[in-house]
């Protein structure tokens, strides 16, 4: 196993930068772990300074403002599985980060190391990008703010730099019933623990009188990044959110996706006759869920 | 070398270690405390499962220093030396031990769960032990342990 030298806690994010800017391009930024530390012990990872920023405060923080959401870029699974107010109001957030992992690696991993790590079926990543969440990224340079779908440069790859940049905080829209927008996640995996997704998929919606009057899907892994079926999203609106016209669009997005054959998580036609089937029946949970039943 | 103070079994240790050492590490091979086992070495089996500042982590994949300052329970603070401890109890009553393995662990998980939510369903303590692997496969036996711990 490979080892980083030295090991810092800052208690501020100011502090953080600091320390990624001293070192220039040597040290990175540590959030529960999860992902890196099996990375140094496969001798992929070899940044000589580690600086953790599980300890800074503010971002720790899961604040539900009048309409949206500011989750601290440290917050972890747990936290949001664990969070009343994300089940109310970003319920797609929830029933995604309950299925990483375990417990521990729920209690441990971020939601930011699950973006940055860049997988294109993480399942927090999964989650933000149905809900169209911004990203604030500090570095020495000051702070800017990308949408979540422009932060993928391919399989594992970020544009998050995280030797000089920090995702400090993650904003997005609330989801709230009153305004007939829900949400829903679906998840196909070999056990309920410890699997990674053959398929997952997130969806937010708006509807107006039984018609979709948006809807944002979020699929993996069947491509590169978390996947957005533009096209159908702007065709959907309009559509009656009857059984029908989700039956044709769950079909049209698994025409257009294109997933791999995987020994471990299924050949590439058994993955795209699960994409129909999980579209089909997020799209469903969500509509139902703005009925008066609870669902 | 660096010195890693924290709160560990109710007492205040300070030990030395390297800033790249694991947890797991540090518990068994500085502070001797062979309990924490470890299994496959990458967060996946549980078996070094420690419980952190009230949470359940794999210390196999958790820095050392991520315990600055914190309070680390492992399975040799459970019992007070005289007694076992109520869960540990249950474990051997129910015969919830078959090689042991992952016996301290799973017992961790069991105690996380318990000082939070002394009432837990049948399905709330799947979840909380589906971190830990049982390579015996006992988990009926494991699951009713736990079950016996709750008080009507
Ligand atoms: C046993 C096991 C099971 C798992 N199961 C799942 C699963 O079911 N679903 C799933 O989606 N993932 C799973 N994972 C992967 C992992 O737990 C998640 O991706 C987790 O969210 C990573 O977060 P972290 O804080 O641990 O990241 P770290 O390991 O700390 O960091 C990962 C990367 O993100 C960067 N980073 C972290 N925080 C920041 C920040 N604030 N700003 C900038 N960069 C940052 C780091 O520099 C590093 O490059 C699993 C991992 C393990 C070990
Ligand atoms: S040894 Fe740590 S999880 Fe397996
Ligand atoms: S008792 Fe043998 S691994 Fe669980």
């Amino acid at each position: 196993m490979r080892r980083w030298e030295q090991y810092f806690t800052p208690q501020s994010l100011e502090e953080a930068i600091f320390l990624l800017d001293k070192y220039k391009g040597a040290g990175k930024i540590i959030g529960g772990g999860t992902d890196l530390i099996p990375q140094f012990r496969d001798n992929k990872e070899e940044s000589k300074y580690l600086v953790d920023v599980t300890q800074i405060p503010e971002m720790k923080e899961i604040s539900l403002l009048e309409d949206s959401f500011v989750i601290g870029g440290a917050v972890t699974h747990a936290q949001l599985a664990g969070s009343q107010d994300v089940y109310n109001y970003a319920q797609v957030l929830a029933e995604a980060t309950v299925c990483v992992g375990s417990p521990q690696i729920r209690n441990m991993g971020t939601i930011s190391g699950n973006i940055v790590n860049a997988q294109p079926a993480a399942d927090g990543a999964i989650a933000l990008t149905a809900l169209d969440a911004q990203v604030h990224i500090t570095s020495a340079d000051g702070e800017k703010v990308v949408p979540i779908t422009e932060l993928y440069r391919g399989v594992g790859k970020s544009k998050v730099d995280s030797t000089i940049e920090v995702i400090s905080k993650i904003e997005f829209k609330k989801i709230d019933k009153v305004q007939n927008v829900s949400s829903a996640f679906e998840r196909l995996a070999s056990r309920k623990a410890l699997a990674l997704p053959m398929v997952n998929v997130a969806v937010c919606l708006k509807t107006t009188g039984g018609q979709f009057d948006w809807a944002r899907i979020a699929i993996g892994p069947v491509a590169q990044m978390p996947f957005r079926p533009f096209l159908i999203e702007d065709e959907l609106r309009g559509m009656p959110t009857d059984e029908e016209s989700i039956r044709i669009i769950a079909e049209e997005v698994s025409q257009l996706v294109q997933p791999r054959s995987s020994k471990l998580r299924g050949s590439a036609d058994y993955r795209k006759e699960m994409v129909k089937v999980l579209v089909g029946r997020a799209l469903m949970k969500a509509i139902a869920r703005l009925g008066s039943e609870p669902y | 070398m660096t010195v890693l103070k924290m709160k560990l079994n109710g007492k205040q240790v300070e030990v030395e270690i390297k800033p790249s050492d694991l947890l797991l590490n540090v518990l068994r091979d500085k502070l001797g405390l062979m309990g924490t086992k470890e299994g496959c070495g990458e967060g996946d089996c549980g078996a070094c499962t420690v419980i952190l500042d009230g949470e359940t982590v794999t210390s196999c994949i958790t820095p050392a220093l991520k315990a600055m300052g914190k309070e680390v329970i492992t399975i040799e603070g459970l019992s007070d030396g005289k007694e076992l401890h109520p869960i540990q109890k249950a474990f051997v009553e129910y015969g919830a031990i078959q090689c042991g393995y992952c016996t301290p662990a799973m017992i961790l998980s069991a105690k996380a769960l318990l000082d939070k939510n002394p009432t837990p369903t049948r399905e709330e303590i799947k979840t909380a032990i589906s971190g830990n692997l049982c390579r015996c496969g006992g988990y009926e036996y494991i699951i009713a342990a736990i079950q016996s711990l709750i008080k009507p």
